[in-house]
């Protein structure tokens, strides 16, 4: 196969942020994660948890909970108002104060007609959900004391309120309250940080650390049960209402079942079943997804936990999932003046990798004669979070784009000195971009919006919108763009409903589109010579397909009837970037979050008893028998967890690596838990 | 070595007001050896019999009158002299009942003590420094005295000795805060002045003759003890002025917080201190000991602890130390043996181990300490230890006379009866001694057994008994000789020689039927029997078998890769001395050795010892590299290291007599085969070396760095 020079770079202090909400919608099975930094990530729960997704953050946004309603989904906050999100375009699609101070819970009527939400002035405010915007209705309550938290009753006529110390239930008939204040704690304050309506009782999780079980209609505790010394701070229940999870402070997830007392008789009681440990820092979110569990909290990663751990054969659904590291690339590589692009939420940075002279045997360290240096360091105007951003191949031209707008700037460089100049007149159309990317001769900058592409020419005197591409057959709205690659000649974008345009650059049409596959496209690239497209999928599928011939390739062909090693399909992070070696037309690279693969396409695919992680196997044989044991795929977990792999035109490979422990170190601290021996 | 035995209480005192006197101005031997006159502070003298503690004779004066000085036995006229009221001298017998109706005078000036001279008249020392003898002053009572002190001068202390067979005066007087030694001798009549140096009086003086002089031990409130050594001055005449008199520290001993206010020291040999009041270095605070120091090496020989108070007085008669304390006067006999470093190395690593206070005593028990069931059996049991010291020197008397057979007996019954390691060791040292002195002098007495049962005791080192290692080679006992090289440990280099010697010289014949010991003879029948078993057999596939790593010495190592040697060297030659001669050499290697003295000795070998002891440490060293001795299992086996420094001590000495001797060239290529072997696996250890901290360092810079630049290969 041979051997690579290797940048490797840990300067890149990705640091992902926690998760403070979550909503799962059991009818597009979609989930919904909410960080503090404001974005809102949207996971497909049929396709392996894909993350579809992201809208966005900005600075001060707060979201501390969210709601679907229908296809809809809103998220309030502490800045007390209640926001609708825009997912085609992935932004906020309006934003209503509801005047009644930080916003700690929202919750939709099983009928998704209403809104409620608990306001820090102690009232719950019920919102009618119209078609573009929501109506404020009544107030209720009222008193003092801050609401924490809120849930409804499958009947949709009574909502319980979690507050400090007690827990108020509203009859929306009547409008009366019918408060069902106890004091809960003796000794100290306790702030009911979780309620939930089933329908016969009320769950609350609590600061002290308690599940209570309430009667609805006496307000009398019918069960205690304590969870542990820190605070319980979620609570979800499967539809069913037989299964009740509380997340906690000491990062468990505590499941109750309710069993029957006596096997094959009616009465049944709520009996803490399982606890699972897979969190260091609190558990802030909760979902129920039929049969896993998913949780997310401060340590910002999110869990998925199957709760059918008894099955036989394993498989990706079987599997525990830990999602830490975004699925899409924050980092842009300018292969011709080895650059690269870091993409930070409130700032960009460019640095120019470092050189050597040295050459060595394979596994050694080469000296480093010039250090890699930051050439700049770009702080976003506004408040809203990038979304995306590119380098172009030159190292010439940098773009960026907030849900507000975008940026072109040139970059200058000559002896040490960088200088940057922002591009005026940007075309009006190209107001934000979902993805932006250069063509190779960083002739020309593509953003893809909902419904086109737009191509704007660079010229050294500035930019000229040149055209808008939008695809033959203008099905729907066209959901958001999330992929796009192109090569000099083609364009191929691909979009969340897994479908795949190729536009014909020269003639400035579309060109044809690809057969549309069930799972999402994670990752695509088009081959600089061939022109195939390599296209790979959430669920690890990969197609060629022949833009030229319009038809997919032999190799591809082969691939689906032989098909994949169970290996490689198991994996459970998807395939995030696809390029290629300039030097070889065969060799393919794939990275995700914890190995780089370089498919070396004339070689014979492995086969379904083979060994896939063959390297070491494949080091100790002799030169002449390694051929005859070696397959395509070429694995390479040397560097983990990886952010970016590209390679650069001198045929080194570049790989962004964020070490755990650093991001570990950076988070604050779980609570104290007295360990033994400590 | 030094031990104290049991105490016996031998009377109550009459404790002075307030507690601060212990009622006792003296103990001055009497008669016998086994009687001593002790003389109250008040108004009486006792004489008791030690081992019965019986008073056998009292004497008070009349009220209003006070004894001011010690009484002492004269055994010239069998009379008791004692001075009342510092004028007065009474002299009385034995037969006297009443002491006033005694012989008594009066002198004109104030008498300081009257002190008892061996073999001569005794001595009157007055206040005011004048000496006379005792029968002049009683001739002419009212002659005058002169003054040869100031009047403001104090003496402090007084001792007459026999130095050269004359009797010879000092005292110590201190005036103005200077201390002046004052000595007189009436033959020739000489008188000198010395000035202590430091100024400050002593708190407790003694005095012991030496060669030529007298040494004089001071101890001082600081815990110090120094030694002056007086000169004997040959030339007679007064000289008048005074002389510095140097001092040397022997002794500082820990004294806590504060300085000593009572306490006393008596030299009780050339190398032992007996000091009583000096704070116990490992005790607490609050308990008052009796401790005998050893000056030589500066460590504690023995201890007992004193119940109740202590006067700070201690005298010491006919080989007992007296000590008033609490209410009574203990007699506690000691004895002091020779010291010898070995010795003297047992008992401070005693005393330096992390042993619990009370764990120290054990050789002594104190009884004081007893729980009360033990109580009743004390008394028997006092007597039973008292009479053991009694009976150890009866019994070395017996000894000197016993038959050979007669002597293994009571020797074997010794041993087994003595449980007690301490007092062991001070015994067995004393037996041996007699028994070796013995033999020296009846050609024909030679307790084989029993000298070997000595030695077996573990008890004896060289130095305890320097002639034993001698005599077995004189009686060409190799048996007695193996043991002594396996036990002592430390044997001098000259007698390491000499018996390296002897064992190289005697006939393989003789040595055979001498029994030795069954280890070691079993280690090197091992080793032979491998050398013709095993000694064409290669081993397998040439790989050769780990090699140890050295432990500092310790064990058997081995350091040369079998295959290197075997390939240039014949490692499997022949055992060129007989199994018991081997045996003898092996035991000779393992003895102790610094290699500059041996070095010396060495070279009084002749040529063909030399040869044949090389050529069977050629040998060993041919066997140690085929990894065989690993195979025979031993007790006591000598090092690779040890076989060769010997070698290389060998060489060194000998080195123009092997390379002139032409049968010694065969040998020494071989040996130079070896050492270019040696030479040849260092340096090749020595490249590797370079490799495999490079390695190291490869490891290392594994480690997190922002950005790096590797090299990868993909297969």
């Amino acid at each position: 196969m041979g051997e690579f020079t290797v940048h490797r770079v840990r300067f890149f202090h990705y640091m992902p942020s926690g998760i403070c909400a979550m909503a799962f919608n059991r009818r597009t099975e979609r989930l919904a994660v909410a960080r503090t930094d404001g974005s809102v990530e949207l996971y497909s729960r049929t396709d392996h948890f894909f993350q579809e997704k992201v809208v966005p953050g900005r600075q001060q946004r707060s979201i501390q909970a969210l709601c679907w309603v229908g296809k809809r989904l809103f998220g309030a906050g502490l800045s007390g108002e209640i926001a609708e999100f825009d997912l085609d375009n992935l932004r906020l699609k309006f934003s209503q104060d509801a005047y009644g101070g930080p916003i700690w819970s929202i919750v939709c009527n099983p009928q998704g007609t209403h809104l409620a939400a608990g306001c820090e002035d102690g009232t719950v405010k019920l919102f009618e959900i119209l078609e573009d915007q929501i109506r404020f209705e009544r107030n209720m309550g009222g008193q003092k004391g801050r609401i924490i938290s809120l849930a409804w009753h499958s009947s949709g006529t009574k909502i319980a309120a979690g507050m400090i110390d007690m827990i108020k239930v509203f009859d929306l008939d009547s409008g009366e309250l019918r408060s069902r204040g106890s004091r809960m704690q003796q000794s100290q304050e306790c702030v009911v940080w979780s309620v939930l309506f089933l329908s016969d009782i009320i769950v609350s999780g609590d600061s002290a650390g308690k599940v209570k079980m309430w009667d609805v209609n006496t307000g009398t505790l019918i069960k205690n049960h304590q969870v542990t010394e820190w605070d319980v701070l979620t609570l979800s229940v499967s539809q069913d209402e037989t299964s009740l999870f509380a997340g906690t402070s000491e990062g468990t997830v505590v499941q109750f079942q309710l069993l029957d007392v006596v096997l094959g008789q009616e009465e049944k009681e709520w009996v803490r079943t399982r606890t699972f440990k897979n969190h260091t820092h609190d558990v802030i979110a909760l979902a129920e997804a039929d049969t896993v569990i998913i949780s997310g909290g401060m340590d910002t990663q999110l869990v998925v936990r199957p709760l059918l751990d008894k099955l036989d054969f394993k498989s990706r659904d079987s599997s525990l999932l830990k999602i830490l590291f975004p699925q899409r690339s924050l980092v842009s590589c300018a292969k011709k003046a080895g650059l690269l692009l870091f993409q930070y939420p409130t700032h960009l940075e460019l640095w120019r990798l470092g050189d050597t002279e040295g050459h060595g045997p394979p596994g050694c360290i080469l000296p480093v004669s010039r250090n890699p240096e930051k050439l700049l360091h770009l702080k976003i105007k506004g408040e809203d979070h990038v979304c995306c951003s590119a380098v172009a191949p030159c190292g010439e031209w940098i773009a960026y784009s907030t849900t507000s707008g975008i940026r072109l700037y040139r970059l200058q460089r000559d002896n040490k000195n960088v200088s940057i100049t922002k591009v005026p007149k940007l075309p009006k159309v190209l107001r934000h971009a979902h993805q932006l990317c250069f063509s190779p001769d960083s002739s020309h900058l593509y953003g893809t919006t909902s419904s086109a592409v737009h191509v704007v020419a660079l010229t050294s005197a500035g930019c000229k919108f040149e055209h808008s591409l939008k695809p033959n057959s203008c099905v729907e709205p066209f959901g958001n763009e999330s992929q796009e690659i192109s090569d000099g000649k083609f364009l191929a974008s691909a979009n969340s409903n897994s479908e795949i345009h190729i536009y014909n650059m020269h003639k400035l049409k579309a060109h044809c589109t690809v057969p549309v596959y069930r799972s999402g496209v994670s990752a695509m690239g088009i081959h600089p010579e061939t022109n195939n497209l390599v296209i790979v999928h959430a669920d690890h599928q990969i197609f060629e397909f022949s833009i030229e011939q319009m038809q997919y390739t032999d190799w591809s062909r082969r691939v689906q009837k032989e098909g994949l090693h169970h290996v490689w399909l198991e994996r459970d992070t998807p395939v995030i970037n696809v390029t290629f070696n300039p030097q070889n037309p065969n060799h393919v690279i794939l990275h995700d979050s914890y190995m780089f693969c370089i498919i070396d396409q004339s070689l014979p695919l492995p086969d379904r008893k083979s060994q896939f992680h063959n390297q070491l196997t494949l080091k100790s044989l002799p030169e002449a028998e390694r051929l005859k044991h070696s397959h395509a795929f070429k694995e390479c977990k040397l560097y983990q967890p990886l952010l970016c792999v590209d390679m650069l035109e001198n045929q080194s490979l570049v790989v962004v690596e964020r070490p755990l422990l650093d991001i570990t170190t950076n988070l604050p601290a779980p609570v104290r838990q007295k360990k033994f021996a400590t | 070595m030094a031990a104290l035995y049991e105490a016996t209480t031998l009377c109550v005192l009459n404790v002075g007001p307030g507690g601060s006197d212990s009622g006792i101005s003296g103990i001055e031997p009497s008669a016998d050896d086994d009687q001593v006159v002790v003389t109250d502070s008040a108004r009486s003298v006792t004489v008791y019999k030690v081992s019965d503690k019986k008073a056998l004779g009292s004497w008070t004066v009349k009220q209003g009158q006070t004894v001011t000085c010690p009484a002492i036995y004269n055994p010239q006229t069998s009379e008791y002299v004692v001075v009342t009221d510092s004028k007065v001298i009474r002299v009385w017998k034995d037969s006297d009942i009443n002491i006033d109706r005694a012989f008594k005078t009066t002198v004109s000036a104030d008498v300081w003590r009257v002190l008892s001279v061996p073999d001569s008249e005794p001595l009157v020392l007055f206040q005011r420094g004048a000496v006379r003898r005792l029968d002049t002053l009683l001739a002419d009572p009212q002659q005058p005295v002169e003054n040869v002190l100031p009047e403001e001068a104090v003496i402090r202390w007084s001792a007459v000795l026999n130095v050269e067979q004359q009797p010879c005066l000092m005292f110590l007087s201190e005036q103005k805060g200077e201390t002046l030694l004052l000595m007189q001798r009436r033959h020739p009549d000489s008188a000198a002045r010395y000035r202590l140096e430091g100024g400050e009086a002593p708190l407790s003086c003694s005095a012991l003759p030496c060669d030529g002089g007298v040494r004089l031990f001071c101890l001082y409130s600081s815990g110090s003890v120094y030694e002056s050594v007086v000169p004997i001055r040959g030339a007679g005449g007064v000289v008048e002025e005074v002389q510095p008199l140097p001092r040397t520290l022997l002794l500082n001993l820990p004294v806590g917080e504060g300085k000593l206010e009572s306490a006393s020291a008596v030299s009780l040999d050339d190398a032992h201190v007996a000091l009583v009041g000096v704070p116990h270095p490992s005790a607490g605070p609050g308990k008052d000991f009796l401790c005998i120091w050893n000056t030589n090496f500066q460590t504690l020989q023995a201890a007992k602890e004193m119940a109740g108070r202590i006067y700070g007085q201690l005298w010491c008669s006919c080989g007992k130390l007296y000590v008033p304390h609490g209410k009574s006067l203990s007699v506690i006999p000691f004895k002091c043996q020779k010291s010898s470093l070995a010795a003297a190395m047992g008992k401070l690593r005693q005393a330096g181990s992390n042993v619990p206070a009370s764990g120290l005593y054990t050789s002594v028990p104190s009884w004081t300490a007893a729980t009360p069931d033990m109580r009743s059996t004390k008394r028997t049991l006092l007597r039973s230890r008292d009479v053991s010291f009694l009976r150890l020197n009866q019994f070395l008397e017996d000894v000197k006379i016993a038959s050979a057979e007669e002597v293994q007996k009571k020797v074997s019954a010794f041993l087994s009866n003595l449980k007690n390691l301490h007092v062991i060791q001070v015994a067995a040292g004393g037996l041996a001694s007699v028994l070796v002195s013995r033999c020296q002098e009846q050609p024909g007495f030679y307790p084989h057994s029993a000298l070997v049962q000595l030695v077996h005791s573990q008890c004896l080192s060289y130095s305890v008994c320097p002639h034993l290692l001698t005599l077995a080679l004189e009686k060409k006992d190799y048996a007695l000789c193996q043991f002594c090289l396996q036990v002592f440990p430390d044997i001098p280099e000259a007698v390491a020689c000499s018996c390296l010697k002897a064992f190289l010289s005697e006939s393989d014949g003789t040595l055979d039927t001498v029994s030795l010991e069954r280890d070691s003879v079993a280690f090197v029948e091992g080793l032979i029997a491998n050398s013709t078993q095993e000694g064409g057999e290669t081993q397998q596939n040439g790989f050769c078998p780990t090699t140890q790593v050295e432990d500092g010495g310790g064990g058997p190592t081995h350091t040369t890769p079998a295959v290197l040697t075997r390939s240039s060297m014949p490692l499997d030659m022949k055992c060129p001395v007989g199994l018991h001669k081997a045996v003898l050499l092996n035991e000779i290697l393992q003895v102790a050795y610094s290699d500059c003295f041996l070095l010396l000795h060495l070279k009084t070998l002749s040529a063909p010892q030399v040869i044949l002891f090389l050529q069977y440490l050629q040998f060993l060293y041919g066997k140690y590299s085929q990894d065989l001795h690993t195979q025979v299992s031993a007790l006591r086996s000598p090092a690779m290291t040890q076989i060769l420094d010997w070698i290389c001590l060998l060489v060194d000495a000998h080195f123009t007599v092997l390379v002139m001797a032409p049968e010694a060239r065969e040998l020494l290529s071989h040996l130079h085969k070896v050492v270019r072997l040696q030479v040849k696996v260092f340096s090749e250890l020595g490249k590797i070396e370079g490799c495999l901290q490079a390695l190291q360092k490869a490891k290392q810079s594994g480690d997190v760095c922002q950005y790096s630049i590797e090299v990868i290969e993909l297969f």
